[in-house]
């Protein structure tokens, strides 16, 4: 199986399946946010007795781990090796060939993704699963009174936004390429997979952004 | 109607594939906008040679969009602002007088430059020849319909055979990646039946050379689509991603 870091296309092809694998993942975190707007003690349940410490909540954030992990690791050599395959000498001209400026920028949107991803695993993940797992004093389980703390400041739902904007350019180029480098694409589906692709990103931002605006509109007090 | 024109033309200049290059601009005057781009370079040569300067080396040949042999990147694009035509199928109708006209050589770490605005461009002919053929044994030639072909695939593949090996879409890559090119001369055969016999060897052969020789890493950008003097498609990207998984999954 060296080919998947041997060959150009075994890279792409790790790449391609590790993205789709999180996109899977943003689907199932993305609806468990969302029954946060209907109800505190289910996000509480959910977050503390579905998830939790649970031995499968602990394989299932090793594995997604995993793929952001490999997805990164990959993202990095791709970029690296595409720079010295660009050779030293840049065009003078610059290049005015007309694409789209999220598959220009690939690299530096998915830095951004990781830097928010950093500062959100800091927020929720190390404050719930993290110390209650290594005992460390302060282990969250009000799950949904922490999420109200995190997002009653502007400037953290501000981040939040910014990032799922980076993330919906991602996605954009993310979701079609990922599939086309698995070499499920033709003339005809090119269309419909970057229109799915648009529609998946879009859900899925929408999705995200929508519960740390209502918490700071002050949504979650009419909960109680 | 077509009218002379004064122009500036910034070339690059490089005496040898390790010497350093720079930019040099000559002013061309009453420039016929009938003629094409590379006769207003023989102009320039013409012109540098009778000044007993050293002439601006370029590639050409057949000077009517067929043999792939002239390249040059004018104004930020890979064969000039026109679409779906090469360099020599230029003309000097595309600029205005008072135009400084600026030309770089292909640049990629898989295409280097020889000297001026030529580059070397085998590493194309060594992909072609780690396995764009198709082996056939030699014998009495047979019926021209003994093997029925869709309409469809003959057209597709067609398409795919309409590459003539430039290196535009290398040029035009912000990853220097040999995609495009080698996934037209995949699919031309893939899509055919006298290339499917061999196209699991084809897919592994062609990807694992040109891998070797320094190109990047395809990130399904579509530069090489836009700027591609003959429009091959980048669903041939997808049939070559195919035909090359399909193959190591056999193995």
């Amino acid at each position: 199986m060296s080919w998947l870091i041997k060959s150009s296309i075994g890279r792409k092809f790790v790449q391609s399946i590790s993205g789709l694998f999180l996109i899977l993942f943003l689907l199932f975190h993305m609806s468990m946010n969302l029954v946060l707007l209907f109800s505190y003690e289910a996000y509480d349940f959910l977050a503390n007795e579905i998830l939790g410490a649970n031995w499968w909540a602990i394989v299932g954030t090793g594995v997604i781990g995993a793929g952001f992990v490999i997805h990164v690791i990959w993202g990095i050599i791709l970029t690296l090796q595409n720079q010295k395959a660009r050779g030293k000498e840049k065009y003078a001209s610059s290049s005015k060939t007309e694409t789209a400026w999220s598959s220009q920028n690939m690299f530096v949107l998915g830095l951004f993704v990781l830097l928010f991803l950093l500062t959100h695993l800091f927020q929720f993940w190390y404050q719930m699963q993290f110390k209650e797992l290594l005992m460390i004093d302060g282990a969250r389980h009000d799950s949904a009174q922490l999420v109200a703390e995190v997002f009653s400041n502007i400037w953290i739902v501000i981040f939040y936004l910014l990032a799922f904007t980076a993330l919906w350019f991602h996605l954009t180029h993310g979701f079609w390429s990922a599939l086309h480098s698995a070499g499920l694409n033709n003339g005809v589906w090119m269309k419909r997979i970057k229109v799915l692709g648009n529609v998946v990103s879009t859900i899925i931002c929408l999705g995200f952004i929508i519960v740390p605006i209502a918490v700071y509109l002050g949504y979650s007090n009419l909960l109680g | 109607m077509d009218k002379d024109i004064n122009i500036k033309v910034k070339v690059w200049r490089q005496n040898g594939p390790k010497e350093k290059g720079h930019f040099e601009t000559y002013p061309l005057e009453h420039i016929s906008q009938g003629s094409s781009f590379l006769e207003m370079l023989d102009i320039l040569n013409e012109k540098l040679i009778n000044e007993g300067k050293e002439p601006v080396v370029f590639d050409h040949d057949c000077r009517e969009g067929i043999c792939g042999m002239c390249s040059l990147y004018i104004n930020g694009h890979p064969h000039g602002p026109d679409e779906g035509i090469t360099t020599c199928q230029l003309h000097m109708r595309r600029f205005n007088d008072g135009d400084t006209i600026t030309v770089e050589p292909w640049r990629s770490a898989g295409f280097p430059i020889i000297k001026d605005l030529m580059v070397d461009r085998m590493a194309f002919d060594k992909i072609m020849q780690a396995g764009g053929y198709v082996s056939v044994n030699t014998g009495g030639v047979p019926d021209a319909n003994a093997i029925p072909i869709p309409r469809d695939d003959a057209e597709m593949a067609m398409d795919a055979a309409a590459c003539i090996g430039c290196g535009a879409c290398v040029a035009a890559c912000k990853n220097g990646s040999a995609m495009l090119f080698v996934s037209a001369k995949v699919s031309q055969f893939a899509l055919l039946p006298q290339g499917r016999i061999e196209r699991k060897r084809r897919a592994k052969a062609m990807v694992a050379k040109m891998d070797e020789l320094g190109f990047g890493n395809c990130t399904n950008t579509g530069a090489c689509e836009v700027e591609c003097p003959k429009n091959i498609s980048i669903t041939n990207i997808a049939r070559l991603n195919r035909e090359f998984l399909k193959a190591k999954f056999a193995d």
